[in-house]
């Protein structure tokens, strides 16, 4: 097993009275996609929110870089920010900026790039998310799958250590989802480290390493792709197969490494 | 114990008479104050934490400042206009029954700068701008836009508030101080041609009625008017949750609370300039 990058400890949040973690604690190895899975409403989105920073959890540990990210200020958040990058469901792009605008907005802020690099960085970006000329475009003038694909673009625009995906195919059509989970593959093929964030079972299968499932607020199983699909596990089994029941008795005890 | 506080709390209200949806209303007016009360003291406090350290942002500032102020001219210049003339023509024939038509320019002048200029365009760009505010931050709040703005390793308050913050703080007292020399504009016209006041007279006596310190106080109001409007906006933004409705309610909350404030506000920074700035 490689070296973790991330070490999730123990989180637990609430909002007001619903209680969405109860101690989730898991670990994201160097260069592995780990697809997170759960039912509608279990925290998926908060644990990747808390991970950068969007959310405060109750209690817990998350371990970047030797560093508690939980103890950290807004202001040392800012510098990690720039390390770990979110990519958000529905882009999140600035509506006032052209899709070059937004691209770039990173690169201005963070590095002291001149504009020529910049434009050629944006237009590599575009390239790579199969995106070349529409550099003038506005966010309303992008298809759905257009302005998710910017919006991954954006946020991966400075080559962070980690790309936290927060379901970057739900809404989408086969042939933008095709085109998304390329882009991924293509981001995969340079090594990257991510969490991917999803409902969407068969994209999980074909991009994941390790697949970890959201259940009652913990982590129920934790294993590799290949052990998930031949797991005999109800629990398991029912977000593999799409199937609406499953074993209520299942016993949440530690979980199952790969 | 707070199962015994509500039985206690709903047997006061059934002595008094008064219906608990009410109570519960006021109730709940009231920590909506207290949650906007602590949530606007912390915005200031980030405000200023981040207002003197690096990056600033010059760029956005500017189109701010063009935005709130260039397209809030016309505006403001047809009101100020309108506010000097009806002035003129309400004290003009109102001081005529007493012989006081000459006095015209003096109490026009004094009105406007100290009151009627700095109150009438707080109030103006309040509802224009305020809502613009609230409407713009309120929907990049609803669509992950501030979110983003964080996890791209920016700060919302130095990209998005301190901008219009700045921008609210430097185009109010200048457009009050057109909105001052529009209206006493105004005021002249209709002294001239409704009241028989010649224009030298009436110039002659606005320039030995007021005093720099009128000019600045009326300006100085609208620097709090401005600070209010705009925090109030970008914090109700920021704040914002439940969709579109949300932005609705956001643009309406700021509009309705910025008005109160200037105009209560406006009462205690009078008195106190007449406490301590304006000659007894």
């Amino acid at each position: 097993m490689s070296e973790a990058v991330l070490d999730i400890r123990n989180l637990h949040k609430s909002f007001g009275e619903k209680v969405v973690h109860r101690g989730v604690s898991f670990q994201l190895q160097q260069g592995e996609i780990l697809a997170l899975l759960g039912g509608s409403g279990t925290g998926k989105s908060v644990i990747l929110r808390s991970i950068i920073g969007l959310e405060h959890p109750d209690e817990g540990e998350i371990i970047f870089a030797g560093q508690d990210l939980t103890r950290l200020s807004e202001r040392a958040l800012m510098k990690i920010r720039q390390r770990i990058a979110y990519v958000f469901q529905n882009g999140a792009l600035f509506d006032s900026l052209t899709v070059e605008e937004n691209l770039s907005y990173s690169l201005r802020e963070h590095t002291k790039l001149t504009e020529e690099q910049i434009h050629q960085k944006v237009n590599a970006m575009l390239e790579l998310i199969d995106m070349s000329g529409s550099n003038s475009l506005l966010p309303a003038e992008l298809s759905g799958g257009m302005q998710k694909r910017a919006g991954l673009a954006r946020a991966i625009i400075l080559d962070p250590e980690i790309i936290l995906f927060d379901e970057p195919t739900a809404g989408l059509d086969p042939v933008n989802t095709r085109r998304l989970l390329d882009n991924i593959h293509k981001l995969k093929a340079r090594g990257i480290t991510g969490i991917f964030v999803t409902h969407d079972i068969p994209s999980a299968l074909e991009i994941a390493d390790r697949i970890a499932i959201l259940y009652d607020g913990r982590i129920a199983v934790i294993d590799s792709v290949e052990n998930i699909v031949r797991s005999t596990d109800p629990l398991v089994q029912s977000f593999v197969s799409g199937s609406a029941e499953h074993n209520p008795d299942h016993h949440l005890g530690t979980p199952t490494h790969a | 114990m707070p199962k015994l506080a509500a039985k206690s709390a709903e047997a006061f209200r059934q002595r008094k008479g008064m219906p608990s949806d009410f109570m519960e209303k006021v109730g709940k007016q009231f920590t909506t104050q207290v949650r906007f009360a602590g949530g606007f003291g912390l915005l200031c406090g980030q405000i200023f934490s981040e207002l003197f350290t690096p990056p600033f942002y010059f760029r956005l500032t500017m189109q701010q400042l063009f935005k709130i102020g260039v397209q809030s001219f016309l505006l403001v210049a047809v009101t100020g206009l309108a506010t000097g003339s009806v002035m003129a023509l309400q004290f003009g024939y109102g001081l005529a029954k007493f012989g006081g038509t000459l006095y015209v320019p003096k109490i026009v002048a004094l009105s406007i700068l100290r009151e009627m200029g700095p109150v009438f365009t707080s109030l103006l760009v309040a509802g224009r701008i305020g809502s613009g505010i609230a409407s713009e931050v309120s929907s990049m709040k609803v669509t992950q836009q501030i979110d983003a703005i964080r996890a791209l390793g920016t700060s919302p308050i130095k990209t998005i508030v301190i901008p219009r913050l700045l921008a609210c703080l430097i185009a109010l007292p200048i457009l009050t101080l057109f909105a001052d020399y529009i209206g006493l504009f105004g005021a002249m016209l209709i002294a001239r041609t409704e009241l028989n006041i010649g224009t030298e007279y009436f110039m002659a006596k606005t320039i030995e009625t007021l005093k720099m310190y009128d000019l600045l106080t009326g300006m100085a109001k609208t620097i709090v008017f401005a600070f209010f409007i705009s925090v109030a906006a970008c914090w109700k933004g920021l704040n914002t949750e439940g969709g579109t409705q949300g932005v609705g309610n956001s643009t309406t909350w700021v509009v309705v609370t910025s008005s109160i404030f200037i105009m209560v506000s406006d009462f205690f920074l009078t008195k106190l300039f007449i406490m301590t700035v304006y000659p007894k």
